[in-house]
């Protein structure tokens, strides 16, 4: 009986993925523990293996397919001296079962397609199951009727059930918007004429962010709280510990802000949360995440418990998961979670700027260049390498004067550098 | 001073259980009563009058015996036995009350509770010298006792609340009964069942006040073929006491009066919270209308004490405190829990006929501005209520016409009372008029009478 290969889940939030490359042809051989592809999800791209001995029979989504749904069929594998024609056979079963699959009413051709060779295979992985959307008939009802997709929907009855509630509150932005729109009877857009832009379609990363950076910006009450930091001891200290070279790290200033910033937050533990609706969490750890650039977008590895690692292992480590982050091979447990995120836009030459909280956290701090400006020393004009600092917090669960608290922890221990060492 | 996690003031249905949820969840958990274990409920609530209206009942359909091809002679009562039948059903229960909490280790203490400052419990037994008891969660469940009309100044022999009606020593010849909520037409149930002269009085212009109004029309149109004479819109300007009979003048619709002269008066003019002496005002606790203020968590204004059930507000109904009790309990253990939906809670009254309803009446509905689909299947249409020789009553529902969601279903007749879960079930699961089509319900029963009425509201019935 032939075997299907699944779109696996990689994280627990995945819920479709792009095949990004097939590692293997129609006809290979290929055993358990072989990686069959790789698959690009909306944070990291990742590698997939059989788990089953056999040929590859066929292969159902091509390179470079999106939006493929988690658990939906992307390749056959045929047993050993099994007929290839197995697969056709299966199709023209299938073919009696069509009218079904068009009354499930898939919208999207990919996934049609996809169900249509499934079908052919059925029963042959009896214990993996199609993932079903918990939610109630009425919350289904209400989310066809208002062209919501359960998906994108989280729910808030047991064991995540989605209930009319959800779908009220989901409900509800778009809908102001289309309001504001028809009210103020804005001119249709016209059309563009297709030369006039090239359409670089989103990628499952690009999705997340957009989803996520506007849920932050819309939900949560941001403020903004700057300091400039004097560096100048911390450039000559970096100088020594780094000293010529030879040694195995080579430590930046970005590596002293993350260690300086645990360490406020230590002091300051009131600036390590995140908001729920019935409490305030208070972290443990400083789970501090780095924004890391990458191709197409950006992702936050982890470095955790950053208070009980010394300067090199931090350094080290932020290389690392950094350096993986851009090949995408990042583990979800690395880059999910973080109780606080660093983001450094210092090398571009900013001065300074402000960003959106990565929720559920509480903050979010923006580091600028380090630059000599003219500063008054007593009373006169001198020149200091300055840096500035902009924390964002979340005002649901972080006031002004814990923001400010924080920011003055930081610039003492960041103008005072020997506090790292303690 | 003996220490707790969770102490439990009061031990009737929403206190019991609270205490024995708590001592599943890991809390050592102690409860105090100072009557019977139970409460009202079981003592002299839902319980006993219920044993009383099933002897009732069984009387009725003996002497309508001869309808069914059975012939009987003569059919009598011996209200002694019906009302020991009712006590004796009390104290099993009350008695198995106190076996489950030895099971699950809640520790008893019989005696009264008067909180000393929060977190500190004064417990004074009437033998013993007063101990202290400390928690760091305090759980009011002390319920509520009937209101009264002392401005009546009659003696309990004349004017009876609850308490005395349930263990009459003969049937009074002529009864008025002053409410016309589920306490009021019970008891007028079974007294005119068993031959007073019942009348019911109600201030406002329907019975069963709460119920949908076409409900409780069907309601009042049986209870009046039954024998119960009931006058809507009614004050009473004065009270004269003669002998063993009471005379009162009403004022009825019109501004006609009205003079009836009765042998007893039963108030069923609703409850209050029992508030008193339980030593809120060393604490930060608020009260308000003689019940405790909380949020919807049971959580009082003062931080580690918590009020459930009829204590904490409307609406008064063991099935209310048991939940609230839960959700609080729960919420205190750190779960994740919903708070009460008011809206699902059911009604049920166990009258002849009976009543039973959940969720909004059509006129709730459409003034909350809904816009309704509303279905209705009577008791005629239904084989098994016809073999039953039930062929009076009504099963109403109202669905959002939008969304095709359940807002609210509505009985009357026969067992209604056992049907009405399946509604809850339906709401509670957010299910559409889709499901409850497509859902088989067992024939013959009168449950499919919740179907057809819900085929109705889409123009679907099949049996009328």
């Amino acid at each position: 009986m032939p075997i299907k290969i699944l779109m696996p889940a990689l994280s627990p939030t995945m819920t479709e993925g792009t095949i990004a490359k097939w590692l293997v042809k129609e006809g290979a051989e290929v055993s358990s523990g072989d990686v069959v592809c790789e698959i690009e999800t909306d944070k990291a791209t990742m590698e997939v293996e059989t788990i089953d001995d056999g040929i590859v029979g066929k292969i159902l989504i091509p390179e470079g397919t999106g939006s493929v749904a988690v658990n939906s069929p992307i390749a056959i594998l045929l047993a050993e001296g099994e007929d290839p024609a197995n697969i056709e056979k299966g199709s023209s079963t299938n073919e009696n079962f069509a009218p079904q699959d068009n009354h499930a009413g898939s919208n999207n051709g990919i996934k049609t397609a996809v169900k249509k060779n499934a079908t052919t295979i059925s029963d042959s992985m009896p214990k993996q199951k199609t993932e079903r959307i918990f939610a109630s008939p009425l919350a289904r009802r209400m989310a066809h009727e208002s062209g919501l997709d359960l998906n994108s929907i989280s729910g808030s009855g047991p064991n995540g059930r989605i209930l009319k509630r959800d779908i009220e509150v989901a409900a509800k932005a778009p809908q102001i918007e289309l309001k504001g729109i028809t009210q103020k009877g804005y001119p249709e857009e016209k059309d563009k004429s297709e030369s006039s832009h090239q359409a670089i379609p989103n990628s499952s990363m690009r999705k997340t962010i957009a989803a996520r950076l506007t849920t932050s910006a819309r939900d949560i009450p941001h403020f903004n709280v700057s300091s400039d930091v004097d560096i100048g001891q911390l450039i000559n200290f970096r100088k020594k510990l780094n000293g010529d070279g030879e040694k195995n790290f080579k430590i930046s200033i970005n590596d002293f802000i993350v260690k300086a910033s645990a360490i406020a937050l230590i002091r300051v533990p009131e600036c390590n949360v995140s908001f729920t609706d019935d409490a305030i969490l208070m972290h443990r750890d400083q789970d501090i995440s780095i924004a890391v650039s990458v191709k197409g977008g950006l992702i936050t590895p982890i470095i955790r418990n950053v208070s009980s690692k010394g300067l090199s292992d931090i350094s080290n480590e932020i290389k690392e998961l950094a350096s993986r982050a851009k090949q995408g091979t990042l583990k979800s447990e690395e880059y999910l979670g973080g109780t606080f995120t660093i983001s450094n836009l210092g090398m571009y030459g900013v001065r300074s700027f402000n960003s959106i909280i990565n929720s559920p956290q509480g903050a979010i701090l923006s580091v600028g260049a380090g630059e000599e400006r003219p500063v008054v020393i007593n009373n006169a004009l001198a020149i200091a390498s300055i840096m500035t600092l902009t924390l964002a917090v979340d005002h649901r669960c972080i006031d002004g004067v814990v923001a400010a608290s924080f920011m003055k922890e930081l610039k003492n221990i960041l103008e005072e550098p020997v506090q790292l060492m303690l | 001073m003996d220490n707790f996690d969770v102490i439990v003031i009061g031990a009737g249905p929403g206190g019991y259980v609270t205490a024995i949820r708590a001592a599943q969840l890991g809390f050592k958990t102690c409860i105090v009563e100072n009557k019977h274990l139970g409460g009202i409920c079981l003592n002299w609530g839902c319980i006993p009058t219920k044993a009383l209206l099933r002897s009732a009942e069984v009387f009725h359909l003996m002497k309508n015996a001869d309808s069914f091809g059975i012939s009987s002679k003569e059919t009598n009562f011996d209200l002694k036995r019906i009302v020991e039948r009712s006590r004796d059903i009390s104290k099993q229960l009350n008695q198995g009350v106190g076996y489950l909490l030895k099971k699950n280790k809640v520790s008893v203490f019989t005696g009264t509770a008067k909180l000393n400052g929060p977190g500190k419990i004064e417990l004074s037994a009437n033998d013993e010298k007063a101990k202290l008891l400390s928690s760091p969660h305090i759980i009011i469940a002390t319920g509520a006792r009937p209101r009264t009309l002392p401005q009546f100044k009659l003696s309990k022999n004349l004017l009876w609340t609850y308490f005395e009606a349930m263990v009459p020593k003969k049937i009074p010849q002529s009864l008025i009964v002053i409410g016309s909520g589920a306490i009021g037409v019970e008891f007028a149930s079974f007294y005119c069942a068993l031959g007073a002269d019942v009348t019911i009085l109600e201030i406002l212009p329907q019975i069963l006040p709460n119920e949908d109004p076409e409900i409780a029309a069907i309601a009042r149109k049986q209870m009046e073929l039954y024998g119960i004479k009931i006058i809507t819109e009614a004050t009473i300007k004065n009270v004269k006491k003669k002998d063993d009979r009471v005379t009162l003048d009403i004022d009825t619709k019109n501004n006609q009066s009205k003079e009836l002269t009765v042998n007893r008066i039963i108030s069923a003019i609703g409850v209050q919270g029992n508030i008193e002496n339980l030593g809120l005002e060393t604490t930060k606790v608020k009260t308000e209308k003689n019940c405790i203020r909380t949020d919807s968590f049971g959580l009082t204004n003062e931080p580690g004490i918590f009020a459930i059930g009829d204590v904490a507000g409307p609406p008064m109904l063991a099935h209310k405190a048991e939940h609230e009790g839960v959700i609080c309990i729960e919420k205190i253990a750190g779960m994740e829990v919903d708070p009460l939906q008011t809206n699902k809670i059911p009604n049920c009254t166990y009258s002849f006929p009976q009543i039973s309803s959940v969720g909004l009446t059509e006129n709730n509905a459409v003034n909350a501005g809904y816009s309704v689909r509303v279905g209705r299947f009577p008791f005629i249409g239904n084989g098994k209520a016809i073999a039953l020789g039930e062929r009076d009553g009504l099963v109403k529902t109202v669905f959002d016409a939008n969304t095709g969601e359940l807002l609210g279903a509505h009985m009357v007749g026969a067992d209604v009372t056992e049907l009405i879960h399946g509604f809850v079930i339906a709401m509670g699961l957010e299910t559409t008029e889709k499901e409850l089509m497509d859902t088989i319900f067992p024939h013959p029963t009168l449950s499919e009478m919740m179907h057809e009425s819900v085929l109705d509201a889409y123009q679907q019935v099949i049996h009328i």
